[in-house]
């Protein structure tokens, strides 16, 4: 099992629903956020060309920061997500530096947060919760491993790209363009 | 033109707008961990080529000093971390691709060695100095005999300290300042720097002051060298790396990297070193003091500068 997200460039429209949905959701505390809306903006007027990305951890398969936890806190479960166990995190902050997404945090408790893909839901047979709420529907999940799964359908189909693929981190993340 | 903005607005504390995850903690302690790595090292290689007559304020002098600074140094690592009650878990488990991980571990070798070399020699500054109870007497005998052990683990881990401090943060591929081998090399060299400082200011002699003042000027000669390289590996390699390099090289830490750390941490002390080898007499705190700052500030300025830089995307 590989879970993978991928994510419609020509289908966001940056309204921050799944950012809100994954504050609520994940109970994220007031001012941080573990998702987030990028808008890319390119050429000159009058050729200009917009990329909208709803970004998050990108749940890579060689993580830097579980290479760089000192204590084994960050962890790559079953399905490839990557976590964080706040009872073994001593908050140092080398996962937060290692990250070339800057996708963590330190949670005001201490230890340090991320995106779960929404594993407790998963757990429960459901979506994350930014996939759910998607009004344009452009947020894909699922099982890579699984050729039917509806990620895997849309990356045979669709054009795609990763995020710094040359930081050699191989994420999980795909931004379809 | 390109343009890329968060637009639903990220403001994560010590993240955005760039990182500050590290604060003035992390390079004092990089800091005083790589002085004390130093005088470490000296004490015990002049210990184990039986030069502890010639040289006295290298092996028994200056590491008195050293337990003090690898206390103030943990402290400040302590006070970095943000889920401090958890601090133990550093010592339930072994990460080997961790450097953090064997850092932790080599402080909990090299800090009770300081302590023990230091109790060994405390008679040279308090000569009527009593262990007071019989178990701590047997322990310094037990000590005494097997000094030479002692100094080999001392030797091998003030190495590793000194070393390590570089590679914890080259081993961060996010943050493309950081990420050249050149600074484990680089850090060593820094500290040995600043282990030799110190024992210059220690040393009573005329010969042995002279001695460590060569040394210290191999060594910045080798940092000199190593600041260089690092600059031609930036330069040479990817575009985020060019642009790491540009942070020191017209961007906002060029100042105070080239002053404070090049010419007044390295070239203004060897100058000073040199004329008073060449028997020009100059004030042996001047060059010692300048040697520490510019190596403090080596570390204060890399880290700081290191979490500004980042992939471009």
């Amino acid at each position: 099992m590989r879970y993978a997200m991928a994510v419609d460039t020509r289908k966001c429209v940056g309204c921050s629903d799944c950012v809100v949905a994954c504050q609520t959701e994940n109970k994220v505390p007031v001012g941080y956020c573990r998702d987030w809306i990028v808008e890319v903006n390119d050429g000159t007027y009058p050729q200009l060309e917009m990329e909208i990305r709803s970004e998050r951890c990108n749940h890579c398969s060689n993580a830097p920061c579980v290479r760089c936890c000192p204590t084994g806190a960050s962890h790559i479960i079953k399905g490839g997500i990557v976590l964080v166990k706040p009872s073994k995190c001593i908050g140092c902050g080398a996962c937060i530096a290692s990250c070339p997404y800057d996708a963590r945090y330190p949670h005001p408790d201490g230890y340090v947060d991320k995106c779960t893909f929404c594993n407790h839901r998963l757990e429960k047979g459901m979506k994350p919760a930014c996939v759910e709420v998607c009004p344009t529907k452009c947020l894909y999940f699922g099982d890579l491993d699984d050729p039917n799964s509806e990620v895997s359908v849309i990356l045979k189909k669709r054009k795609w790209k990763t995020l710094i693929p040359e930081a050699g981190t191989r994420p999980e993340l795909y931004f379809l363009i | 033109m390109k343009e890329e903005v968060i637009v639903s607005g990220r403001m994560n504390p010590m993240v955005d707008p760039h990182l500050r995850i590290w604060e003035w903690p992390i390079p004092l302690y990089l800091f005083l961990g790589g002085m004390a790595a130093g005088i470490l090292f000296f004490a015990s290689l002049y210990y184990i080529r039986g030069k502890e007559k010639e040289y006295p304020a290298a092996v028994r002098l200056a590491p008195l000093l050293t337990p003090l600074l690898l206390v103030i140094g943990l402290l400040a690592l302590f006070i970095d971390l943000r889920h401090k009650l958890y601090f133990w878990q550093l010592y339930i488990s072994i990460k080997l691709q961790s450097p953090m991980s064997w850092g932790a571990w080599t402080l909990m070798v090299i800090t009770p060695a300081s302590f023990i070399w230091s109790a060994l020699h405390i008679r040279d500054i308090i000569p009527s100095w009593d262990w007071k109870y019989n178990w701590l007497k047997l322990l310094e005998n037990f000590f005494n005999r097997n000094k030479k052990i002692l100094a080999w683990v001392i030797l091998i881990y003030s190495l590793i300290l000194g070393i390590y401090t570089g590679i914890l943060l080259s081993a961060f591929n996010a943050r493309p300042l950081w990420n050249t081998s050149i600074l484990g090399p680089l850090f060593l060299a820094s500290g040995l720097s600043a282990g030799a400082a110190t024992i210059i200011l220690f040393a009573r002699n005329p010969e042995e002051r002279k001695h460590f003042s060569r040394i210290d000027l191999i060594i910045i000669a080798v940092e000199l060298f190593l600041i260089v390289h690092m600059f031609m590996g930036f330069l040479a390699s990817t575009q985020v790396q060019i642009e790491a390099s540009q942070l020191f090289l017209g961007g906002e830490f060029t100042a105070p990297f080239w002053i404070f750390v090049v010419i007044l941490g390295l070239m203004f002390p060897a100058l000073l070193e040199i004329l008073e080898l060449n028997r020009y007499h100059i004030p042996v705190i001047i060059p010692v003091i300048l040697v520490l700052f510019g190596s403090f500030m080596l570390r204060f300025i890399i880290v700081y500068a290191g979490q500004v830089s980042r992939w471009l995307y």
